[in-house]
């Protein structure tokens, strides 16, 4: 099956490339740029796995986080954090408020790949 | 007759009574030898003797009459004598006066009088001795104390010392410059409603975080901590950041505080607070956090893109448009990146980076220290060339020397100069300065020049661990050679760091006083607060605010309104001069001319000055926790008092009357006008008519008064209303 991801960022130079990448891999891709519309997004299509940037205009990731565990029926939403807070503090919040896994900007794209198909397919 | 030859009462008694026993003896013998006669016999001897008793009478009376004369003698040798060195033993005892004993009497009295003698001269000796050790010793502790006072008012840190009721007993100059930057009217107050001897230092600092730490030292005492202390940082009312070091003053136990130091080290009887505006460091440290935060959070996101694209390029089927693009996006990147990093290098040699504590220094003082040392080293010959005087700088000032005196030996040595100036002037950039070491002649290569930074300096017979490009570097600087080929010179030129603006007013303001100002009173260390009400309290132990007001007339209810208030502080019966307030206000009305040569302030003086809105608040803060003293006090209450409705400020201290005061102590004088009574009590009138220059005479009447009152038997501040209540002046009404 096509698993359907949610990249929200508001840097349009990093969608480019992720939006990219995640096309190449086969998955089916969205986009969103801001807060508020990564929040519309999760509730409107269901996405399997979302690549979440922490800072964003409207609301953080970490807001959009908390809403997003804070609803049951958006529970199998995988979240991945991307973010260029660097400090253990940061990794420790993501993680507590609901992000399944957390990546650290820069990161390299095949780590990143590795890691989102670890997480839509542990048992693989 | 002479009272020294009338015979003493016990004389007389004594005669008396010898008379008696002569009379009974004659009886009694005569009864006896006439009770052994026959009756024939007893007639024959009663014929015989009884016409010849008149004589055996004048017999006895003679006999008595020697007696007296004897016993007279024997008295005023005997009795008469011891007495009166008695006495006079008496008088010295009781009094200073040493004058010599009469010597009479019995040799013991003799001698005795000269053992009293003795006596008298080993005590005027024991006591000449004890006043000279005295005098000695106050001596050195007021040579102490002025020392320690000397001290502290050149001390660039700002030190404040309290009792353990966080009563000021002594502060520094620099406190005093702190805390008019703390104060919420420092045009008006200047900071002295917050800091004064005998006020409390919880106007500033919160009653418990003072508390608090000394809480924590006493714990560390107990736990026995030689040196303990304790830090806070507390934020004013004004928004201002201050750190204070608090160490604690342990009390000394009597007696015993020479030989034994640990005696009384459990009790603390006082505090020393340190304190630092940490305002601006505060806020050139979140500065610095977020050039870093900039630098590192702004940079991984930049990474983060340029990477993903260099990682899709990758990709060997990439579109040409696809490719075009992730180009496009490293090219961005790359960009913004290296204006963060331009920016962010800017900002942090923008005096940040200099971690080294510097510190202000008038460029005119570094430049003549220069030229001293370089003169000292005996070649080459130094001068000044054109120094601008105004200019502040921020150095390490004994390095800096170094590098300079340094490079001077070396120019001399190597390249045989003989003589060197040195100039002093603005950078273009605004920010920095220029401080060059000029000479004439040959010059060296570039080689050279990078030699001479990197060498450890020496200087005469002394090496520093340090290089000249250390010392730049200290100083956030630079340093390179420059040529001036028309004029056939060279110069090595130092950038170096202006101080900012406001640290060079603070550092103008702090100028050491030739006058050493009162900023200590140790006996505060001895009050405490006491439990009693103020009414209690002795007039000697209180803190007075005197004042007086320059109004535009004498009908405050009429519309006349305050132009001028003065005021100076009394604490522990001293008047302290360099704590006073003079503040012109604006009446918000006319002056009237009539009124103009009284207080001799015109209508031009209070335009642009405060209105009494701001000045009461202000007033009101300085005169806290003391007593209000004026001459004909109730005329300026009700002023002050007609405005409580408008300011919400109210006097509600204790106020005393010095007209009053007067009246109680010299109810038969005619005048008791300000002039008069210093007149009376000799005080030196100066300034009169200005606020503050009444106030001071005010004050000095009122401490001429105390002692006075005293004589009265009024001690309290109570005992004093009440006296000045029933004074004929208190029934006068404005």
């Amino acid at each position: 099956m096509t698993y359907k991801i949610l990249i929200a960022d508001d840097e349009p130079n990093i969608l480019i490339s992720l939006e990219f990448l995640m096309k190449r891999e086969g998955f089916d891709v969205h986009i969103a740029r801001d807060g508020i519309e990564a929040l519309d997004a999760i509730t409107g299509q269901r996405p399997d796995l979302v690549l979440l940037d922490v800072m964003m205009p409207g609301k953080t990731g970490f807001e959009v986080c908390q809403e997003v565990r804070a609803q049951d029926a958006l529970k199998d939403v995988r979240i991945l954090m991307l973010t260029a807070k660097g400090r253990d503090t940061d990794i420790a919040k993501g993680l507590a408020l609901g992000a399944d896994a957390y990546m650290t900007k820069p990161f390299s794209t095949r780590e990143l790949v590795q890691k989102v198909r670890a997480m839509l397919e542990p048992a693989a | 007759m002479n009272p020294r030859l009338r015979p003493d009462r016990r004389v007389l008694l004594g005669l008396a009574a010898l008379a008696l026993l002569m009379a009974a003896w004659a009886l009694v013998t005569g009864a006896l030898v006439m009770s052994s006669l026959e009756p024939a016999e007893r007639a024959a001897v009663e014929a015989l003797l009884g016409a010849r008793l008149p004589v055996a009478g004048m017999t006895l009376v003679f006999a008595l009459l020697i007696a007296l004369v004897a016993f007279n003698a024997l008295y005023r040798h005997f009795i008469v004598a011891p007495a009166r060195l008695l006495e006079e033993a008496r008088i010295q005892l009781g009094t200073d006066t040493e004058r010599p004993l009469t010597v009479q009497g019995s040799p013991e009295n003799r001698a005795l009088a000269d053992v009293i003698t003795g006596f008298v001269e080993q005590r005027a000796r024991l006591r000449a001795d004890i006043a000279q050790q005295v005098a000695l010793a106050s001596r050195n502790i007021e040579q102490e104390r002025s020392r320690l006072a000397a001290l502290m008012s050149e001390l660039t840190q700002s030190v404040v010392v309290c009792n353990l009721d966080g009563r000021v007993l002594l502060y520094n100059n620099r406190a005093r410059l702190q805390f008019r930057a703390l104060s919420d009217a420092p045009a008006v107050a200047s900071g002295a409603e917050l800091i004064g001897l005998g006020r409390s230092i919880y106007t500033v600092f919160d009653r418990k975080l003072v508390a608090h730490a000394l809480e924590n030292i006493r714990q560390r005492m107990q736990r026995g901590v030689s040196s303990p202390s304790a830090q806070f940082v507390t934020t004013t009312r004004a928004g201002q950041l201050l750190r204070a070091q608090m160490t604690p003053v342990r009390g000394v136990a009597a007696g015993t505080a020479d030989n034994d130091p640990d005696a009384g080290a459990g009790s603390i009887s006082g505090f020393v607070l340190m304190l630092d505006n940490i305002t601006r460091d505060f806020e050139e440290e979140s500065a610095r956090d977020k050039l870093l935060l900039r630098l590192t959070e702004g940079s991984r996101a930049s990474l983060a893109n340029m990477q993903a694209a260099i990682d899709m390029l990758a990709y060997p089927d990439i579109e040409a448009a696809m490719r075009e693009r992730f180009h496009g996006v490293i090219r961005d990147e790359v960009v913004a990146l290296s204006k963060r990093v331009c920016d962010t290098a800017q900002d942090a040699t923008r005096g940040l980076k200099a971690r080294w504590p510097l510190e202000d220094m008038l460029g005119a003082d570094l430049v003549s220290a220069a030229l001293r040392r370089i003169e000292a080293l005996g070649t080459p010959r130094a001068h000044a060339d054109e120094v601008d005087a105004s200019l502040w700088l921020k150095v390490d000032s004994f390095s800096l020397l170094q590098a300079l005196t340094c490079l001077a030996a070396r120019l001399a040595d190597e390249y045989d100069i003989r003589s060197v100036q040195i100039r002093l002037g603005p950078a273009p950039q605004g920010t920095r300065a220029h401080l060059d070491l000029i000479w004439q002649g040959q010059t060296m290569s570039t080689e050279t020049v990078m030699n001479w930074q990197m060498d450890a300096m020496q200087i005469g017979a002394e090496r520093s661990p340090l290089s000249v490009r250390d010392v730049v570097e200290r100083h956030g600087g630079e340093f390179w050679l420059e040529r001036e080929r028309v004029r056939h010179r060279a110069f090595f030129r130092f950038l170096l760091p202006l101080a900012s603006e406001r640290e060079q007013l603070d550092s103008a303001t702090f100028v050491p006083q030739g006058s050493r100002p009162e900023y200590y009173d140790f006996d505060l260390f001895q009050t405490t607060e006491s439990s009693r009400g103020l009414a209690d309290r002795r007039l000697t132990e209180l803190a007075y605010t005197v004042f007086d007001t320059e109004t535009t007339g004498l009908n405050p209810a009429e519309g006349d309104e305050i132009i001028q208030i003065g005021a100076a502080r009394i604490v522990n019966g001293k008047l302290l001069r360099q704590e006073s307030f003079e503040q012109l206000v604006d009446p918000q009305r006319s002056i009237p001319a009539a009124s103009i040569p009284i207080h001799g302030i015109t209508p031009d003086q209070v335009r642009g000055q405060p209105t009494i809105d701001t000045v009461l608040p202000a007033f009101h803060a300085f005169a806290q926790d003391t007593v209000l003293v004026a001459h004909n006090a109730a005329f300026d209450m009700r002023f002050l008092q007609l405005k409580e409705k408008r300011t919400g400020i109210r006097f509600e201290q204790p106020v005393l009357d010095t007209l009053l005061l007067s009246a109680l102590v010299h109810p038969n004088q005619e005048s008791h006008r300000l002039e008069a009574i210093a007149e009376r009590f000799n005080v030196p009138v100066i300034g009169r008519h200005t606020a503050l220059g009444d106030a001071i005479v005010t004050a000095d009447v009122f401490l001429k008064l105390i002692p006075l009152l005293a004589e009265r038997g009024i001690h309290t501040l109570g005992e004093a209303r009440e006296a000045a209540q029933q004074t004929y002046y208190a029934r006068i009404r404005y």
